[in-house]
């Protein structure tokens, strides 16, 4: 199943390549990876979906751990989260197409935020399904080119992760049916 | 107070307790060696980057502190490679120190440029490029933290040309490590604690497998006394010989691939494994699917990536050994195990190694004979034996009876020929008053002997024994049971290695016969100055016994009759 890691970093040279290069060397496949700064300056956060079971996913976790400039490693996947991804989509939107192209981006409230004689872009946001709709409708008229930036998510509600306490974080147990497990 | 780049490596390097760094120079690192003449730390000049590594690594196993290795940039960073990956696999904490081009090249191509943190990123725990005088205190201090606390292991630090030669105010204790992310002091919760010992407390049939994990934590001695208190035998991974002597009556020996059939499956047969420091490697498992499959597991691990990798385990206590095993100490009872242990006994039976020391001689000499004899002579000295890598190397897991820890220094993991000579100087140097013998094979020892210079320009006393069959033994016999003895590039033409050895003005012998074992062992302990022996064995010995790779652990080709048959037969 698809894993979704919200992994912060320290905002370091090379911590992105340390991140990547771990994926790699333990042969997990990493769906789609995002990084940008956050609200502290010395502190990046990272964004990263991988096919992976319920153990793949701990072991990922662990591993991450191991990295000396990860602080935080969160895995959202189950819980409660605010899911993004951002697409631009040039279609081919000729005289007669046009209307029905504008129509259907305002179904999926995307905006328009290029027009030229033969095409317009399409900027949309949201979770990844709703965006694979767009997509969907949209390449009847000839999807030209398309970007996404792959998802970038927060647990919903007040909490928000303390850097402080990551040790306590991490020692956790994690309840399990038949393991007991402390990562 | 204003110094150097170079010169306030050095002066970390003495507040991190460095007494010796092994390396090599070149242009990249030359402004560092210029300023070792105002230090007191003493460098041993290497003949290849590699061995300083190995050295380094030795030195760490043997003596417990910090090993340093030093190169320059481009190729002498990339010698280091293999000895880097080496530590990794063993957790050895190794610090390697790296020059690079001036941090302006950085990028161009520039003459003996290697983008070595890149190349290494896999391998080490960590690693740091440093280009600014200013941060090289900080980083050798993190360096020297990380290398040696939690689970220990290699850390390399690259530092630019530029970053020798500039000055700064130096100030060791404002630049303290800061290392948010990092957490080596991990500890299991009460509820595990609790799990385990009601698991430990149900057990009829339970088996400690004693790992790397007990000397690094120093917990030699926890150990036995949970082992003597709950009458639980222990069985050893190759890395964790010595950690439990080897003549305790609960000492089962070395499992794995190559441990006795006996041990192994008594591993099989276990309701409950008590993995304390290892890391269920496929040497130690053999088909996983098949593993010990009535055995609940209690994993103690410092590292919680090492937790289900291999083997699911029923309980993880995840933290330092030794503190692990104080919190159960007190709640452990004394169980009679009578009935377990004579189980194993009769497992034992016949297949139990003979005393091969009582056999007539039959004029061959094998390797099973010259390890237990160097043994015998040596048990009761202060003695480190450093193994290369191949049928040597198990012969003497197998025969060589370790009673303390760091007695046995051997590249497991990563598997690396070459490793044993420079290992062996690495701990001679850390520890001089010990007795190092470094056992190789002919073919190992052909790839790191340009160090037995460094051995006489040390003037080191290290005995090295070549066990030289005439073959890449190990891959012979994998040649022999898997692929019809079809013996594809293993037969070795090998040089004189008695006249090699005189060339470098080392004291050499050969030995042919068994009655010429323990004569040349115990002029070899006499000599004041290192000693080569070339014992000329068997050329088609075998290991037995052996668990083919991904073969069930139960499943051992055995000796084709005890080892002393075996001889006689021929």
């Amino acid at each position: 199943m698809m894993n979704t890691f919200v992994v912060y970093v320290e905002n370091k040279p090379g911590v992105l390549t340390r991140v990547a290069s771990l994926f790699r060397r333990r042969a997990f496949n990493i769906d789609s990876l995002t990084v940008g700064r956050t609200e502290k300056p010395e502190v990046s956060r990272m964004t990263i979906t991988a096919d992976a079971d319920r153990d793949q996913a701990r072991r990922i976790e662990a591993n991450l751990y191991k990295l000396v400039n990860v602080l935080l490693v969160e895995n959202i996947t189950n819980q409660p989260a605010i899911v993004r991804d951002l697409a631009m989509i040039k279609v081919a939107a000729t005289h007669e197409a046009r209307s029905h192209v504008l129509e259907l981006a305002s179904v999926f409230r995307a905006r328009v935020v290029d027009v030229a004689p033969d095409s317009l872009t399409i900027e949309i946001t949201g979770a990844e399904d709703k965006i694979d709709g767009l997509l969907e409708v949209l390449r009847p008229y000839g999807v030209l080119e398309m970007v996404r930036t792959g998802i970038v998510a927060m647990r919903r509600g007040s909490k928000s992760p303390n850097m402080a306490a990551t040790a306590s974080n991490f020692a956790q147990v994690v309840a399990d049916d038949d393991v007991s497990y402390s990562v | 107070m204003t110094k150097t780049g170079a010169q306030i490596l050095w002066e970390c390097l003495e507040r991190e307790r460095v007494s010796h760094v092994f390396g090599y120079p070149g242009g990249a690192i030359l402004p560092a060696y210029d300023a070792l003449k105002h230090s007191k730390i003493h460098h041993v000049l290497v003949r290849h980057e590699q061995g300083a590594t190995h050295m380094a690594d030795g030195y760490a196993r043997a003596g417990g502190e910090v090993g340093v290795a030093v190169a320059t940039s481009g190729p002498g960073a990339t010698n280091m490679v293999t000895g880097i990956a080496t530590a990794m696999l063993d957790s050895s904490p190794i610090v390697c120190i790296t020059g690079q081009v001036g941090s302006k090249l950085i990028g161009s191509d520039a003459f003996q440029e290697t983008d070595i943190t890149g190349v290494t990123l896999p391998i080490t725990k960590h690693n740091y490029l440093v280009t600014h005088a200013s941060e090289l205190a900080r980083t050798i201090r993190e360096a020297f933290y990380v290398a040696r606390s939690g689970r220990p292991g290699p850390v390399l630090v690259d530092i630019t040309k530029d970053a020798q030669q500039t000055s700064c105010e130096f100030d060791w204790e404002a630049a303290k490590p800061q290392l948010p992310g990092y957490r080596p002091d991990l500890s299991p919760d009460a509820k595990e604690y609790e799990q385990a010992l009601e698991l430990i407390q149900k057990a009829k049939r339970p088996v400690i497998l004693a790992g790397h994990g007990i000397i690094v934590s120093g917990a030699m001695q926890d150990v036995r006394t949970f082992a003597e208190r709950t009458g639980i035998p222990v069985a050893l991974t190759l890395l964790g010989i010595g950690a439990f002597p080897a003549s305790h009556p609960l000492n089962l020996g070395m499992m794995g691939m190559h441990g006795e059939a006996w041990v192994n499956h008594t591993i099989q047969e276990a309701d409950l494994l008590l993995a304390f420091g290892m890391r269920f490697d496929d040497r130690v498992t053999g088909n996983l699917k098949t593993y010990a499959p009535n055995a609940r597991k209690i994993h103690v691990e410092i590292d919680p990536a090492e937790i289900n990798k291999n083997v699911k385990v029923d309980v993880a206590l995840v933290g330092d050994l030794r503190e692990v095993l104080h919190e159960l100490l007190p709640h452990v009872n004394t169980v009679d195990r009578s009935e377990w242990l004579d189980f194993i006994d009769q497992l034992k039976g016949d297949a139990a190694v003979r005393d091969i020391q009582n056999l007539p001689d039959n004029g061959h000499l094998y390797a099973a004979h010259v390890i237990n004899d160097l043994w015998r002579e040596t048990r009761d000295a202060d003695t480190i034996v450093v193994t290369d890598v191949g049928q040597h190397q198990m012969w003497e897991a197998q025969y060589y009876k370790h009673d303390r820890a760091r007695s046995l220094i051997t590249s497991g993991g990563l598997g690396t020929m070459g490793f044993a000579l420079p290992a062996a100087i690495g701990a001679k140097v850390a520890r001089p008053e010990a007795e190092v013998w470094a056992i190789v094979g002919d073919g190992g020892f052909q790839m790191t002997m340009a160090e037995l210079a460094t051995v006489v320009q040390e003037n080191l006393k290290v005995n090295i024994a070549i066990i030289n069959n005439g073959f890449l033994g190990m891959v012979r016999q994998w040649q022999e049971f898997f692929y019809e003895r079809n013996y594809a590039a293993t037969p070795l033409l090998n040089p004189d290695f008695v006249k090699l050895g005189e060339a470098y003005g080392i004291r050499s012998v050969a030995v042919t016969q068994r009655s010429e074992v323990v004569p040349a062992v115990q002029a070899a302990r006499r000599h004041d100055g290192p000693v080569l022996i070339n014992f000329k064995v068997e050329q088609e010995d075998t290991v037995y016994p052996m668990v083919a790779a991904g073969a069930s652990l139960h499943e051992m080709i055995r000796r084709p009759s005890p080892i002393v048959e075996t001889a006689a037969d021929e």
